[in-house]
């Protein structure tokens, strides 16, 4: 049952886990960040989109935390490869991170239009950046980074900022910023005041048209445009975690994998069916049209994992130093042992998650805000 | 391939920035979060409103250290992929898992309960949100747990072993990695430091009130918490510093040395030396003051056992480097021939030491080709700064004692029920407050400087564990992190002193401003 190969599915499949947990749960706080200024239009509707999040948004955070963590501990030659490749990249990321948290608290701290405005350019420039870079990232993954290693497995990067920003992975972003955005304002529609909430259910059955058009998009660029990683000779699924053991080649097409496990189609399926539900539910019934949008986001990155399996990160420099899952993980004591404090520690996080948005329920309304004394 | 010095000094001075600027702020949402827990506990059990004002005031301030440490932590779980690529590789299935289970464990925890400790005053009953605090502190103290056995396992890199086939360190038991005797150590001290710290900001914060005298009855109730929370945290951090020195002894010995600025061994029981001038040029110190016995205790908790110095630890290290490198021989062997018995024999014999040969890589691709001039170049590469490390601990044990004078006196005062009657002891508490931010920051100094040149004790030096980025991506990433921490830094400043100054009387917490509130039972 828990052999290495069986071990290294599970921890591909909780790594799938770990980034819709993220797109999810943190994406529409991104979202509503970057729609501060659209949707919000004085400070009072600012102040009911803010509180809509401010009771979550830190736990929600974690799940960026945790997959830092955990790919470190499951997938180490991942973790460094793609975050010293990606660098500057990332190091941007880190900025809205790092700007984030603060501007949620310092921005109420003081009654000063400037002040408050400064803070909300700061939220609306952190959304938008998470959101667009995730994206571009995730785009670079179909087309292979440059990277290699040598014998010690020390990884060598050989490009800059600027090649990241391929057309095809710029659509990647498109994808992921409009996705985002329509998974924030389908929050908004949910919690926000009702003023605010029609608004947002305009905008999100917008956002969730460009969404299609440019995932749709995505799809046929990759189909016809870019050209895939297959593994050649024979594949090791339990062999030790080493990167050079393969060799890999490049052509064919990134859909042979949903050619071999036809039930992969499931994915993009799920992801329309997500849009078209938005379209029709958000701003109507309650949760169903938040609910719709996070089935879009789920099956978006489920169609982008399926199409890459078994690869993680392909190198467009030296295809053998390709990391797939077979080689790239941590050893089978460890991925093991993650699994176990998974099982225990997954369903009590989501217990004591779900507890406080029960605590937290119902609309924020601008009433509410104008009466409310708190130092937020 | 050769390592580039830049790039491993800038991601150095990267890392040593970003992590100390993150311990302003973590040791201070330690102890605070206790604070508040006790004052709620206070406010439950007798249902005095003015303890949940107190709450709610200190919780202002929390909640400003708290977005502060968070912001500046995410930096830290992605910074060993950005700047240390091949350590991530090297090291991370064991150093991974910690983190990812302090993530799972305790940061989700402490995540989720932070917006209902602010916002759910309204909407929980009185003991759930007692119950939300409480975990709340506790998740803190957890994250710190597992953060500390990842550190730990740096100092004393137990229950694994190098697998030349993928390049690493592996896992052979996570129960000696859990139960790593530094972390145990290191857990203890560093928490009751961060609880020293949170007793210090409220008591001085509230000297100040009283000096002014203001919100009098609110600031010697802060005041009186603070003073016995104090006193345990400083008593344990001095006390379980030792327990942590001792820990060092065993596993690193030239740190420990270096601490000492014990250049040649002593007879048994070793003195200790409470002031002197390391002179790193001339291996001697100048004007030493010593006291009998006291280092040999401390360190050995024996009389005969001697604690050698750094001139015998480098003679013991050029024989590691001599058998690190029959290991690295033997790993290039069977990366061509995995079946060579012969060189898996050596590998198993020495690959304890294959660290020490790796220490050459910084002065050449190839160790096996160090003459015996490189060895000693090596070994004297392994002597982190004497000095430096000799003050810093100085300076950090003498705050420590401080701290158990001034909140025993605290204590005894409060108990007399005088906190306000000495002005000199008010100011005095006043200006205490940046004493242990002093300590914490020195201490990290002396656990992390104090473990160069290795990333991981005897097993990666820090060197080889950088990416493989160029000067000027790091320059970027550093000038940036620079000027963003500062303006942070100069907003939290402005902020806490903002909120501090206005006082529960100004901020209208306490006395309440509303009248739906009972009338005060204070």
């Amino acid at each position: 049952m828990f052999d290495y190969e069986n071990l290294r599915l599970i921890w591909w499949a909780l790594l799938g886990v770990l980034l819709i947990g993220f797109a999810i749960m943190d994406g529409f706080d991104f979202g509503i960040a970057a729609l501060l200024r659209v949707l919000g239009r004085n400070d009072d509707e600012r102040l009911v989109l803010l509180e809509t999040i401010e009771p979550t948004w830190e736990g929600n955070q974690v799940w960026f935390i945790l997959g830092g963590g955990a790919v470190f501990a499951a997938w180490p030659m991942l973790y460094a490869v793609s975050f010293s490749g990606m660098y500057l990249a990332i190091a941007l990321v880190l900025l809205a991170f790092i700007l984030r948290p603060v501007g949620f608290n310092f921005r109420g701290k003081v009654h000063d239009a400037r002040w408050r405005n400064l803070w909300d350019w700061v939220l609306v420039g952190s959304g938008v950046v998470v959101m667009l870079i995730t994206g571009v990232a995730f785009g670079n993954l179909f087309l292979g980074v440059p990277f290699q290693f040598d014998g010690d497995l020390r990884m060598s990067w050989h490009g800059g900022f600027f090649e990241l920003l391929h057309p095809f992975a710029l659509i990647a972003g498109l994808v992921s910023l409009s996705m985002l955005l329509a998974h924030g304002a389908c929050w908004a529609a949910l919690k926000a005041d009702q003023l605010i909430a029609e608004r947002a259910a305009r905008l999100a059955r917008w956002f969730t048209l460009i969404y299609v058009l440019v995932y749709v998009l995505a799809g046929i660029w990759l189909a016809y445009g870019i050209p895939g990683y297959a593994i050649v000779g024979p594949v090791v699924t339990d062999g030790p975690a080493n990167p050079l053991f393969k060799a890999v080649a490049r052509g064919g097409s990134w859909f042979a994998s949903y050619l071999q496990q036809p039930w992969f189609w499931a994915a993009p399926v799920l992801a329309l069916l997500g849009a078209i539900g938005v379209q029709l539910t958000v701003g109507k019934r309650g949760l169903a049209g938040f609910l719709c949008s996070s089935l879009m986001v789920a099956g978006t990155i489920l169609s982008a994992g399926f199409a890459l399996f078994p690869f993680l990160l392909p190198s467009s420099l030296d295809p053998r130093s390709s990391l797939t899952i077979w080689d790239a993980s941590s050893s089978r004591g460890t991925l093991l042992l993650m699994l176990g404090v998974t099982t225990v520690f997954m369903p009590i996080i989501i217990a004591y998650t779900s507890w406080v948005y029960r605590v937290m329920r119902g609309r924020v309304t601008l009433e509410h805000v104008r009466n409310s004394d708190h130092t937020y | 391939m050769i390592i580039d010095t830049d790039v491993v000094t800038l991601s150095r001075l990267q890392f040593a920035l970003t992590a100390l600027y993150h311990f302003l702020f973590v040791p201070l949402t330690l102890g605070l979060v206790w604070m508040l827990a006790i004052m709620e506990s206070v406010y439950v059990m007798t249902g005095r409103e003015v303890w949940r004002r107190m709450v709610q005031f200190w919780g202002v301030l929390f909640g400003i250290n708290f977005a502060m440490g968070v912001a500046t932590g995410v930096t830290m779980e992605f910074q060993f992929g950005m700047n240390w690529a091949y350590y991530a590789h090297y090291v991370g299935d064991v150093f991974g898992t910690p983190l990812a289970i302090e993530g799972l464990m305790a940061f989700f925890l402490e995540g989720t309960l932070i917006g209902l400790f602010f916002m759910g005053w309204k909407r929980l009953s009185k003991v759930k949100h007692l119950l939300v605090t409480w975990f709340l502190a506790l998740a803190t103290s957890l994250s710190a747990l597992w953060i500390l056995i990842a550190n730990a396992w740096m100092q004393n890199p137990v229950g694994s072993a190098f697998n030349p086939e993928t390049m690493r360190m592996e896992v052979t038991s996570f129960a000696e990695v859990f139960f790593n005797p530094v972390a145990q150590a290191k857990f203890v001290h560093t928490v009751s430091a961060g609880y020293v710290m949170g007793a210090m900001f409220v008591l001085s914060i509230s000297a100040w009130y009283l000096l002014q005298g203001r919100n009098v009855d609110f600031a010697k109730r802060s005041m009186t918490v603070a003073a016995s929370f104090g006193l345990a945290a400083a008593l344990s951090v001095v006390v379980l510093g030792d327990e942590s020195g001792y820990a060092v002894s065993e596993n690193q010995k030239m740190k420990m040395a270096a601490i000492e600025a014990m250049w040649e061994t002593e007879p048994a029981p070793a003195s200790f030396t409470v002031f002197g001038i390391p002179d790193v040029q001339q291996q001697t110190t100048h004007f030493a003051v010593r006291v009998p016995w006291v280092m040999g205790l401390i360190g050995t908790r024996s009389i005969d056992t001697p604690i050698p110095g750094i001139a015998n630890l480098v003679e013991e290290t050029k024989g590691k480097i001599g058998n690190g490198i029959h290991a690295y021989d033997a790993m290039l062997v069977l990366r061509e021939d995995k079946n060579n018995a012969q060189a898996r024999a050596i590998l198993a014999a020495h690959d304890k030491d294959l660290g020490y040969a790796l220490l050459l890589k910084r002065f050449m691709d190839d160790p096996r080709k160090a003459t015996p001039a490189d060895i000693q170049k090596a070994a004297d590469s392994t002597i982190p700064n004497v000095p430096v490390l000799f003050w810093a601990f100085r300076i950090m044990v003498a705050c420590g004692f401080y701290f158990i004078a001034l909140f025993g006196f605290s204590f005894w005062l409060s108990s007399k029920r005088k906190l306000d009657s000495k002005r000199w002891y008010l100011k005095l508490a006043l200006w205490s407050l940046p004493l242990p931010w002093v300590a914490a920051e020195l201490g990290w100094i002396v656990a992390e400087y104090g473990r160069q040149p290795w990333a991981i004790e005897g097993i990666l030096p820090t060197a080889l564990g950088v990416s493989s980025v160029t000067t000027g991506q790091v320059w970027t990433s550093l000038g940036g992190f620079v000027f963003f921490y500062t303006a942070l830094a100069i907003v939290d400043a402005v902020l806490m002193v903002k909120f501090a100054r206005k006082g529960p009387d100004g901020l209208g917490i306490w006395p309440p401003a509303d009248t739906h509130t009972t009338p005060a039972k204070v």
